[in-house]
């Protein structure tokens, strides 16, 4: 029992709370940013099947943050240039599926690898190394929030301004090519908005995790609905309860915040997994009968 | 409203087309038939601005054809639409009113009832918010049509429109379409490798092929001798009651495979 309550305090401890919250300020900032962010990207990457660039990206954001955390530079531009080198070589050489996923697996380990090798050699707090990885709350400062509110900005201006021609273009490519849609340089576009919002989700829950904020949100919005308006309100919410409440957990406890943000982004999809599945039953059903024949 | 003169289409060193003449007037019904690889994609994309002729003159409604007119409502192949597509058949015929926009635009009632009627014109009503995913090819393809006049186009392009349809839904997709050109005088092009379901509509048929083209009404194209010259080859056009069929043409154009007008991902 002893060895369990041990346990049990290493992840929930909520001692001297009040004073702690303070401490994270910064990062709750930076979180409602990101969630914000995470959620509004993510609802395109479901749309254009984007997953495993996702991932791919932030391997590459985690190279760049540790080339960054070796260097004793900015690791926020770091990693945002590891991601735009990524997003860029990604969206070059196919960003539709079927051409883009050799490119984004020959693309993700070459990127792992550098990013061992860049904290390998570095001499620093070990906190550092693993918290590129596996995020961390207290690595916000104020200069590094600067930096995220600010890419932040960027990132949701661009999406505002593409926002539909991106949905026509993601959805029914022909024919928004047909219509004059630029569909080559918005795919290249989104890919450097993509980039840009991985570089910002791995400085709170790491390089290994972002899909849970970047994807999972937007996927288990889209078991729930169909609307063009509450799918991207909904995968911000679901973002933005999975990143704050993580957060506020972690705060309680000794270990870093990706369990946490993970277990509520994933418990998130799995009620919408059940929901969705519900209403897509009474769909079918309801279609069939309306098929004249 | 389309006039080509001693048009050419080539890539690189491959003629696909040349020395075509062809006016289509307002609520024709032109359908252009043709083997797999004969040009029929490459004039559509001619039509929309998106490829310069090699030779030869192509006006649109008086003009040189730019990407993404209004007064040119496109319907491509049912199979057309990514799977991840998260919208509704409203939405989808939405976006072809204002999907070009860029920047943020707020939600008209104007646009919401050109929407409904759009819908309401092609019978799609019943399904407006079901997701594009779920529909049958032939529902998908009435919010197709339903996305392609929310414009108030002049020009109706269909490409392949019919494809992977079982016959029943393609005579309501040509019926739709001829319908739409006899009430608002839209001019009908129509692609497809498949001749029966447009015979009765056509009021003229282009037929491309590896040895030339020929245009005339169905009855001067789909003889035995036309298909025969332009096949290099002996080709029977066959007369079933009002069925045609065509034994001996060869399914594709005989040379090297070979499509650079294809974009990565847009079509198998």
């Amino acid at each position: 029992m002893t060895t369990g309550d041990g346990l049990w305090q290493q992840i929930f401890t909520f001692d001297d709370y009040g004073e702690l919250l303070v401490l994270v300020r910064n990062s709750l900032i930076a979180g409602a940013a990101l969630g914000l962010i995470g959620g509004l990207v993510g609802v395109f990457v479901i749309r254009r099947d984007l997953p495993f660039a996702v991932h791919g990206i932030s391997e590459l954001s985690f190279a760049g943050a540790s080339a960054a955390l070796l260097l004793g530079t900015n690791i926020v531009a770091g990693s945002i240039a590891g991601s735009l080198i990524a997003a860029g070589t990604i969206g070059v050489f196919g960003s539709r599926a079927r051409d883009g996923n050799s490119v984004i697996g020959t693309l993700m380990p070459f990127g792992l690898g550098l990013g061992v090798l860049f904290l390998a050699l570095y001499k620093g707090r070990a906190a550092n190394k693993f918290g590129i990885l596996t995020g961390q709350i207290v690595a916000v400062d104020t200069p590094q929030t600067s930096w995220l509110l600010g890419t932040s900005a960027v990132v949701l201006v661009a999406l505002a301004v593409m926002w539909r021609p991106l949905t026509f273009a993601s959805a029914d490519p022909e024919v928004a090519e047909a219509r004059g849609v630029p569909v080559r340089a918005l795919s290249f576009a989104f890919m450097v908005v993509l980039g840009l919002a991985v570089a910002l989700s791995v400085q709170i829950v790491g390089a290994l995790l972002v899909l849970t904020l970047v994807v999972t949100p937007a996927a288990a919005a889209t078991r729930i609905t169909v609307s063009p308006v509450l799918l991207p309100v909904l995968s911000v919410v679901f973002a933005t309860v999975s990143i704050e409440g993580g957060i506020l957990l972690a705060l309680g406890g000794s270990i870093p915040i990706s369990p946490y943000v993970t277990t509520i982004s994933f418990a998130i999809y799995v009620v919408c997994r059940f929901a969705g599945s519900y209403r897509i039953r009474r769909r079918g059903a309801r279609k069939t009968v309306s098929e004249p024949g | 409203m389309i006039s080509l003169r001693d048009a050419a289409l080539s890539y690189g060193e491959r003629v696909v087309w040349s020395g075509l003449d062809l006016d289509v007037r307002p609520g024709e019904f032109l359908a252009v038939l043709g083997p797999n690889g004969s040009g029929k994609t490459s004039l559509v994309r001619a039509l929309l601005g998106q490829r310069q002729l090699s030779a030869g003159t192509l006006t649109v409604l008086g003009r040189t054809p730019r990407k993404g007119s209004r007064h040119i409502g496109y319907i491509p192949q049912q199979t057309a639409l990514p799977v991840h597509a998260t919208l509704r058949a409203r939405d989808l015929v939405r976006l072809g009113i204002d999907g070009h926009v860029f920047g943020p635009r707020p939600r008209t009632r104007t646009v919401r009832s050109r929407v409904n009627e759009a819908l309401q014109s092609v019978g799609a009503a019943p399904y407006a918010d079901v997701p594009v995913g779920l529909l049958s090819g032939g529902e998908r393809q009435r919010v197709r049509i339903g996305q392609a006049l929310a414009t108030d186009p002049r020009i109706l392009l269909c490409d392949e429109p019919l494809l992977s349809l079982d016959p029943h839904h393609q005579r309501a997709v040509t019926e739709l379409v001829d319908a739409r050109r006899r009430s608002h005088g839209t001019a009908v092009v129509f692609v497809t490798h498949e001749i029966n379901p447009v015979l009765g509509l056509a009021d003229r048929v282009l037929y491309l092929a590896r040895g030339g083209h020929r245009v005339g009404t169905p009855g001067e194209v789909l003889t035995s001798a036309a298909l025969s010259q332009l096949y290099g080859t002996q080709v029977d056009v066959v007369r079933v009651r009002d069925r045609i069929m065509v034994v001996g043409a060869p399914d594709e154009v005989v040379d090297p495979a070979h499509h650079p007008e294809l974009p990565d991902g847009a079509r198998s």
